[in-house]
């Protein structure tokens, strides 16, 4: 390839439960992400978001399987690696150092009897070693960052705002300074001021370290706001992918216009449309057709 | 017809807290602090706020689900404060309530048929043909059947349990329906069929909202009127168009400002 290899490379992932692969949860999904680059996959629940973002972390459940495809992450050191080969032992040594992830909610992801402290503590104890006071160091350092005093790393998750807690998870996810951040629906369960903080906080964060970024959603206004390139998936398959000026001002497939149409706009200009499936093949086993 | 169907006139509510060594002391928070509110007939009044601003204690307090520490609420020219549970119960037919989560707020041990029926038969409406036949009606204007009268509220999905929750609280022919969130569990695009189907309803049963919501973007689709709190006060409030193009408050101007794609979406 003339081009660099981008840092993450998903080739053809397909993934269905162990006891009937023949259903197809995620189909033949392919898209890349670059260093210092945001990549938004936008679609309904139960369109296969989640468990794409899971498959490049090597989390998905016990029940399911990586049918096909590659997953191909680009390590400095290590080079090219398909995650989807690796051994449990070698996945752990890239979770959370390399790539990290920041999930939906704050409060059922982190654990309420330990401090905020140790917990953003953990992965740096595990992967880079650190400990005493160096560690408390980095801590605090870590928690300014996200824009928490560092006076409340003795604090347990209860004690904070749900804004907070969800700077503490963005604070655990960059401690290592992974190369790929994957963020699913991140923002979701909090208000709209406090939401716009956040995504200010993962763009800078993201421009100040070089970092991808995975970055799940079905809102097309955070979409607007966060992202570099636009995935739109619909029943476990890519119906559109390009450029975010490319899939929101231009989008080919009518999918993603019926999916545009039913965003509700701050003018209040335009009628909402539920989405109309007229469009779709009569048999919906049948493959969507993807524009691309 | 009045052109207020439903005033509330400086209403307070205090919730106080233990607190300090072994709660011994006492800590107090105004969850409302002197706000009035007036909800035009046939019209919708959206309050916005973030979490933590008093609007679902309003909300509540409105219907008198929760006690008021003082001020009025003015429905057909009675205060509902002052109403003994008797009068309350007959009042309550006209005013009903469309709840955020559609998981926790239908039982899970009822049938769909006996949810939506729980009110006419509570309100004495009708003999078992009747509700049967009121129930159907309403179940099938909501886009529901008659068999899924026979499930339970596990079989559907989101946004089919939003539409069971509207059904449940239409079905009593209300004046006033307060919804609470009613749409921002749900996924975009379910969102906007129940908004659409909100505004139909509306036209059909000559309904006045109050739409309780945290997400500036719907509420300019939905509401005529809309009340902006925080910290338990009324910080601005007018015309929904008068209050976006000309937001008065820093707070408001704050809120416009944080809606995500607002600059796409304005472009």
């Amino acid at each position: 390839m003339s081009t660099a290899q981008p840092l993450l490379q998903l080739q053809h992932v397909s993934i269905s439960p162990k006891k009937s692969p023949s259903r197809l949860l995620v189909n033949d999904v392919s898209f890349s992400i670059e260093a210092g680059k945001t990549t938004c996959v936008v679609g309904e629940s139960g369109s296969g978001k989640s468990l794409t973002a899971l498959s490049v972390m090597g989390l998905l459940s016990q029940q399911l399987q990586l049918n096909t495809g590659k997953v191909l992450f680009n390590d400095k050191e290590s080079g090219v690696q398909d995650i989807a080969l690796l051994s449990e032992k070698a996945l752990q040594k890239i979770r959370g150092a390399k790539i990290a992830m920041i999930f939906q909610e704050p409060m059922t992801s982190l654990n309420p009897v330990l401090t905020v402290g140790y917990q953003i503590g953990e992965s740096l104890t595990t992967h880079l070693g650190l400990k005493g006071e160096a560690l408390k160091a980095k801590i605090a350092a870590l928690l300014e960052m996200v824009g928490i005093p560092s006076s409340r790393a003795g604090s347990y998750p209860d004690e904070l705002s749900g804004g907070q807690r969800q700077r503490v998870m963005i604070a655990m996810s960059i401690a290592c300074e992974p190369r790929l951040l994957i963020a699913d629906e991140p923002t979701t369960a909090l208000d709209v001021t406090v939401q716009a903080q956040i995504l200010k906080l993962l763009d800078d964060l993201k421009a100040r370290m070089n970092m991808g970024m995975l970055f799940i959603t079905h809102d097309f206004g955070v979409v607007a706001d966060i992202a570099d390139n636009v995935v739109v998936m619909f029943r476990g398959e890519i119906v559109e992918a390009g450029s975010k000026a490319q899939v929101l001002s231009n989008p080919q497939h009518p999918y993603t216009r019926a999916l545009l149409a039913c965003v509700p706009d701050a003018e209040g200009k335009k009628d909402l449309k539920p989405i109309d499936y007229a469009w779709l093949p009569e048999n919906n086993t049948q493959s969507i057709g993807a524009v691309r | 017809m009045s052109e207020y169907i439903l005033e509330a006139n400086h209403l307070t509510k205090t919730y106080t807290q233990r607190s300090g060594r072994f709660g011994f002391g006492k800590s107090s928070v105004k969850a409302l602090n002197d706000v009035s509110i007036k909800l035009r007939t046939g019209k919708t009044l959206a309050v916005v706020g973030e979490s933590g601003s008093g609007k679902s204690t309003l909300a509540r307090c409105l219907l008198q689900l929760q006690s008021i520490d003082s001020g009025e609420v003015i429905f057909s020219g009675k205060d509902l404060a002052k109403l003994d549970a008797e009068s309350l119960r007959s009042v309550r037919k006209d005013l009903q309530m469309v709840f955020q989560d559609p998981f926790a707020s239908l039982n899970p041990r009822m049938r769909v048929g006996d949810l939506v029926g729980e009110g006419l038969l509570i309100h004495g409406l009708g003999n078992a043909a009747e509700r049967q036949t009121k129930v159907i009606a309403m179940l099938n204007r909501v886009g529901l059947t008659e068999a899924d009268m026979q499930k339970y509220p596990h079989e559907f999905s989101g946004g089919q349990r939003q539409r069971i929750g509207i059904a449940r609280a239409l079905v009593l022919q209300p004046k006033v329906v307060v919804c609470d969130e009613p749409v921002s569990a749900l996924d975009v695009s379910i969102q906007a069929q129940i908004l659409l189907l909100l505004k139909e309803l509306q036209q059909e049963m000559a309904l006045s909202y109050i739409f309780i919501s945290h997400d500036l973007r719907v509420v300019r689709h939905i509401a005529d009127d809309i009340v902006v709190m925080h910290q338990g006060q009324v910080v601005e409030q007018g015309k929904v168009a008068d209050i976006y193009e000309q937001p008065q408050h820093t707070y408001t101007q704050n809120l416009l400002a944080a809606i995500p794609g607002k600059k796409v979406v304005n472009g």
